[in-house]
């Protein structure tokens, strides 16, 4: 038992930072809001310093429903990650001071990340995937007085608990046709054959981790609720919970559903080419800014769906290597919405009023042209390598008629990024005025992921190779 | 004799009411509120009954799982929606258009 808990250290480290955090908070209310940032970032490195130090360990926990392995420790690195830089961004966008709840929810969401992504039963999932989601909700309406802000909270609360439910109903099928929650039973149960009842379990479970990561058709919330959250908690949205979600579905497709993969190989792949087109389509015309990175974001999941439904252990690898250069991308672009306010502090979001955005903030528009040029995955930019190794995987599997319409796609998708470019650098300038500033850490951050994407990435690759390579190799 | 295959029925019927509940209803959100917790409940009867059928309690613990959860996500969307009706004054399903989509 104590040592099922040595290997849930950095699980155990973000519960107990939250509830410290919170507990301050409590006494000293919201006037020491630097002090409640800190902690959660210790708390957080702190998580990510325990994950480091248990990289390698490959072992079961909990009467096997826990699984500690270099596959979860890979997410949950950039879960921590991507958690840590959405506190750090934060407290410039709340004006009256940050709340002291918003650190303590990120790190909870962060929590039932971990546990989800290191789930080996269903049972695990579906509490990571709870404990993550009842934080996302209420951060999504963190703003409580903005109507736009409640309302997307609310939006997201139906469809997300609409969601579990379908989750829900289809692993209680798999549990009652395959006898068990635990992933490598349900496994050895639909390896003999898939009966009726398994396939339908099966389908529910994947439409209900297809929900969180917005692949379509179930990606409707997403563009509402990227606009109406408050800019930091979109950012969140876009990057760490994508990731757990990502990670989360290419377990159980590979880990539970591995040998049922002609029964969800078909699924997988409409998935894919229903989120790369449409994502791609519906981006088009779009004149707020977070909608348009929501559409973004559809489409990437498309292309990461493709490595998935490869159904290889390349296909996984490309996937992680997607996440990384992903989170990168979205984090850098949401750090350039975040300095785009206009000289009375209004936040800017609409296209339009980005026209001249080139000659008034040269630097802010090069990195965004970076970032956008990256998501659209045009080399040299490093945005281009994961979309290369995920198409490899797909032709190595023998669905070349899937990478061929991906590629077809991205050339539509890159329309839509490249109209914001000229925006930025060819239009009149607009009568608005972007005037707003970054802290030198948000500017730094910036500036690092700009310069990572551009060149100093591709010397990367072998490190992400080698790290991926192991991650995925835990699954086959 | 009531065999496992009631069960599944009853609860598919009542998984579906759920989901029809949160399509179809357009008048207020209250509503929706319970067809989610209908939906949580066709699955807990999933759950009880494969779980009698099995042999098995690992079915039955889950149902406990859930039925908690569902407390606390019932707890959180009445909280959204008070914010929500404070902020608009309605709660009606149609009103909740102030972003497009």
């Amino acid at each position: 038992m104590i040592a099922d808990l040595n290997l849930i250290w950095p699980e155990i480290i973000l519960a107990v930072g939250a509830m410290v955090t919170l507990m301050i908070g409590v006494y000293l209310g919201d006037r020491r809001v630097a002090l409640y940032q800190i902690s959660t970032m210790v708390t957080l490195a702190a998580a990510i310093a325990a994950v480091a130090t248990i990289f390698g360990t490959e072992a079961t926990a909990f009467s096997g429903t826990v699984a500690v392995d270099n596959f979860g420790n890979f997410a949950k690195i950039l879960i921590y990650a991507a958690s840590l830089v959405c506190i750090v961004i934060a407290p410039r966008f709340f004006e009256k001071g940050m709340k002291a709840e918003y650190p303590v929810l990120v790190v909870l969401a962060a929590l039932g990340m971990g546990i989800m992504v290191s789930s080996r039963d269903m049972m695990t999932l579906y509490i990571g995937l709870e404990l993550n989601s009842l934080a996302a909700y209420v951060l999504a309406s963190f703003m409580r007085n903005d109507d736009r802000s409640s309302e997307a909270g609310l939006k997201y609360f139906v469809l997300g608990a609409l969601a579990s439910g379908m989750l829900l109903y289809g692993i209680s099928l798999l549990y009652g046709f395959s006898g068990s929650t635990q992933f490598n039973e349900i496994a050895a149960a639909l390896a003999s054959d898939v009966s009726r009842g398994e396939l339908f379990g099966l389908i529910f479970v994947l439409a209900g981790l297809a929900f969180k990561i917005s692949a379509v058709p179930f990606h409707m919330w997403t563009p509402d609720v990227y606009e109406g959250a408050p800019t930091p908690v979109t950012a969140f949205f876009a990057s760490a919970p994508k990731v757990a979600a990502m990670a989360l579905m290419t377990r159980v497709a590979i880990d539970a559903m591995g040998p049922a993969l002609g029964a969800w190989q078909q699924i997988v792949i409409f998935l894919a080419l229903a989120s790369i087109i449409l994502g791609a389509v519906g981006a088009i015309g779009q004149k707020n800014i977070k909608r348009l990175l929501a559409y973004s974001s559809i489409n990437n999941v498309g292309f990461m769906l493709i490595g998935l439904a490869a159904g290889t252990q390349a296909g996984v690898e490309a996937i992680l290597t997607y996440l990384v250069v992903y989170l990168v991308t979205t984090l850098g672009a949401f750090l350039v919405v975040l300095q785009l306010t206009d000289k009375d502090g209004n936040r800017v979001e609409s296209i339009p009023a980005l026209a001249g955005l080139s000659s008034s903030r040269p630097g802010l528009a090069a990195a965004m042209a970076v970032f956008l040029f990256s998501l659209a995955g045009i080399p040299p930019l490093f945005g281009f390598w994961p979309k290369y190794l995920v198409f490899e995987a797909a032709v190595a599997a023998d669905l070349v008629p899937l990478a061929v319409a991906g590629i077809v796609a991205s050339v539509i998708g890159a329309y839509y990024y490249i109209a914001v470019i000229k925006t930025m650098y060819f239009d009149d300038k607009s009568d608005v005025q972007i005037t707003g500033q970054g802290t030198l850490i948000d500017n730094a951050m910036l500036a690092a992921s700009a310069v990572w994407l551009c060149v100093i990435g591709y010397l990367f690759i072998p490190v992400l190779g080698t790290v991926s390579t192991s991650a995925a190799s835990v699954l086959f | 004799m009531i065999s496992v295959g009631h069960y599944l029925a009853v609860s598919a019927v009542l998984f579906t009411l759920g989901v029809l509940g949160i399509f179809i209803n357009r008048k207020n959100i209250i509503v929706i509120l319970m067809a989610i917790e209908l939906i949580l409940l066709a699955v807990n009867i999933n759950l009880v009954a494969f779980s009698a059928a099995l042999g098995d309690l690992v079915g039955q613990v889950f149902s406990m799982f859930v039925l908690t959860v569902a407390a606390g996500e019932a707890a959180i969307g009445l909280a959204i929606l008070v914010i929500y009706f404070r902020g608009r004054g309605t709660i009606a399903v149609d009103d909740a258009n102030r972003m497009k989509g």
